[in-house]
């Protein structure tokens, strides 16, 4: 029988990581992941786990930790948000070149400036091309889920690659929700040991990690890396279905809302779809074909899966929590515009930066962007710009 | 991804399927392969007449690149010389040439 629960985000993924019980933890505290780590010394402290922690001097030295422990053939985690996150950017790409399937807990939050403690997405979309896969939460029952699946994806074979396994700082991690736990015996299986095929601590074998690599080398080894993140998707989708079969939540890709005769749709990721989830149903009510697409997965990104989603969809929003500074959108307004090209030329698409530096997003908010969809529809026309949700202009 | 995981002898001819995940190397001691002599654009020459059998240049000598044996210094190893010329600097005896018409 499943355990039932009532936890907040951050609880739900320290409990995940202790019954995980990898090998080592090394970890700084930054608001709003700082629980985290914080739980899991306390579980360590209780003897709940044997973990190893070490308490590090930086982000950029936490993730050097892991990069470390994890060639050494320790299954490592760790845990950090905004500036945190923004601090280990050489290192991620370290880690993710270096094949290392290193699981980390991102707990969305603003990036300074000016300086703001609040949910939004522009650490882990900043560092979206750094090699790692990323799979969103909508709610603390999924951040809980996901952990374990984004170890297991990470860890696969034909992936190696390590996984940031985000959630909604505040919104996700802090606020407590009912949610079903998975008996510890059950994940233990589900985990398996942690059996690496080459690492530094194997006495048998000579191994030399991180070598540099010259113009002849280095683009093949890139070649690789790239398709390890193409590998990914048939790794989630294996990795979810077990999942699935485990305890009857079932993850994909993608998740579609109320889309089979969708006309207006919207694009978005974390724990702003439940609010849109909440705003197509409202709008369902009023006869409006609203629907919605969560975004789970962004690396790699699920080109195809969305296309096939909007099949029938008369008009999309994209819907960004980050502002990209490219003049012409977020990320995955970019993304997304991409994956339609030549695919989906007569959608009308528009794209909004919503939600930013914790902005309150509200149900009102998101049925506004309807409105634009159908207005859209009406005249035939998208604006021409990207634009700002609920701005003072 | 098989059992050219452990190759030892990777080379430019490996097309990306066949080099090791993030470029582990599954060797010790194998620095002597790669061939740093490419890096030279000035080569280090030797007057052998001038040469007394003085030793100050090998240990000199940032690369190993100038071979010791039975007390005797021998040709350099142009596979390794990278060609900073602190050989012929050291030398007392003008019995390295470096650059200047030779080149
Ligand atoms: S030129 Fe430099 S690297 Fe070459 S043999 Fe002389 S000292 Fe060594
Ligand atoms: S320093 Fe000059 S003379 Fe002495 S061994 Fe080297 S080349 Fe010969």
């Amino acid at each position: 029988m499943a355990i039932q629960d009532r936890l907040s985000g951050n609880e739900a993924v320290s409990i995940a990581m202790k019954q995980i019980n990898p090998d080592v933890m090394p970890a700084f505290p930054i608001t709003p992941s700082t629980e985290i780590p914080q739980y899991v010394s306390q579980f360590i402290a209780n003897g709940e786990m044997d973990t190893v922690f070490i308490p590090v001097e930086s982000e950029h030295s936490a993730m050097s930790a892991c990069i470390g422990s994890q060639s050494a053939g320790g299954r490592t985690v760790t845990a950090t948000s905004s500036c945190g996150l923004a601090l280990m950017f050489e290192m991620l790409y370290v880690a993710a070149s270096n094949r290392l399937p290193i699981t980390m807990a991102v707990v969305n939050r603003a990036l300074s400036g000016p300086i703001n403690i609040n949910n939004d997405h522009s650490d882990s979309m900043g560092a979206r091309d750094s090699g790692w896969l990323q799979i969103y939460a909508e709610n603390a029952q999924e951040a809980y889920d996901n952990f374990f699946q984004c170890m297991r994806i990470g860890e696969h074979p034909a992936v190696q690659l390590p996984v940031m396994c985000c959630q909604d700082g505040f919104i996700t991690s802090h606020a407590v929700e009912r949610m079903e736990l998975i008996e510890t015996e059950k994940v233990k299986a589900f985990m398996g040991e942690y059996k690496p095929e080459h690492y530094l601590l194997n006495p048998d074998e000579t191994l030399a990690v991180g070598p540099y690599d010259i113009p002849q080398y280095y683009m093949e080894h890139k070649k690789a890396q790239a398709v390890a993140m193409e590998n990914a998707r048939e790794a989630i989708m294996e990795v979810a279905k077990e999942f699935e079969a485990m305890t009857g939540r079932k993850y994909g890709m993608i998740e579609e809302y109320r889309m089979e005769d969708a006309e207006l749709a919207m694009i978005i990721i974390g724990s702003s779809a439940g609010t849109a989830k909440e705003a197509c149903d409202e709008l369902r009510a009023a006869g409006v074909k609203a629907g919605v697409i969560k975004v789970r997965v962004f690396r790699p990104f699920p080109a195809e899966e969305i296309v096939a989603a909007l099949k029938g969809v008369k008009a999309v929003a994209i819907m960004d929590k980050t502002e990209s500074f490219s003049a012409n959108g977020g990320p995955m307004g970019a993304e997304v515009k991409a994956a339609m090209f030549g695919k989906l030329n007569d959608v009308l698409v528009t794209n909004y930066i919503y939600g930013i530096g914790g902005r309150d997003v509200k149900v009102d908010d998101l049925k506004s962007v309807y409105d634009k969809l159908a207005e859209m529809v009406k005249t035939g026309k998208a604006p021409e710009h990207y634009q700002y949700l609920a701005l003072r202009d | 991804m098989t059992d050219q995981n452990k190759m030892k002898n990777i080379t430019i001819d490996n097309k990306w399927q066949d080099l090791t995940p993030g470029g582990m190397i599954f060797a010790s001691g194998n620095s002597v392969e790669f061939r740093t002599g490419d890096w030279r654009t000035i080569t280090p020459k030797m007057v052998w007449d001038k040469c007394k059998q003085c030793l100050l240049c090998a240990p000199m000598c940032p690369d190993s690149s100038i071979p010791v044996k039975d007390g005797k210094r021998l040709e350099f190893d142009y596979d390794h010389c990278k060609g900073c010329g602190i050989c012929a600097k050291v030398c007392p005896f003008d019995a390295i040439v470096f650059g200047g018409e030779e080149e």
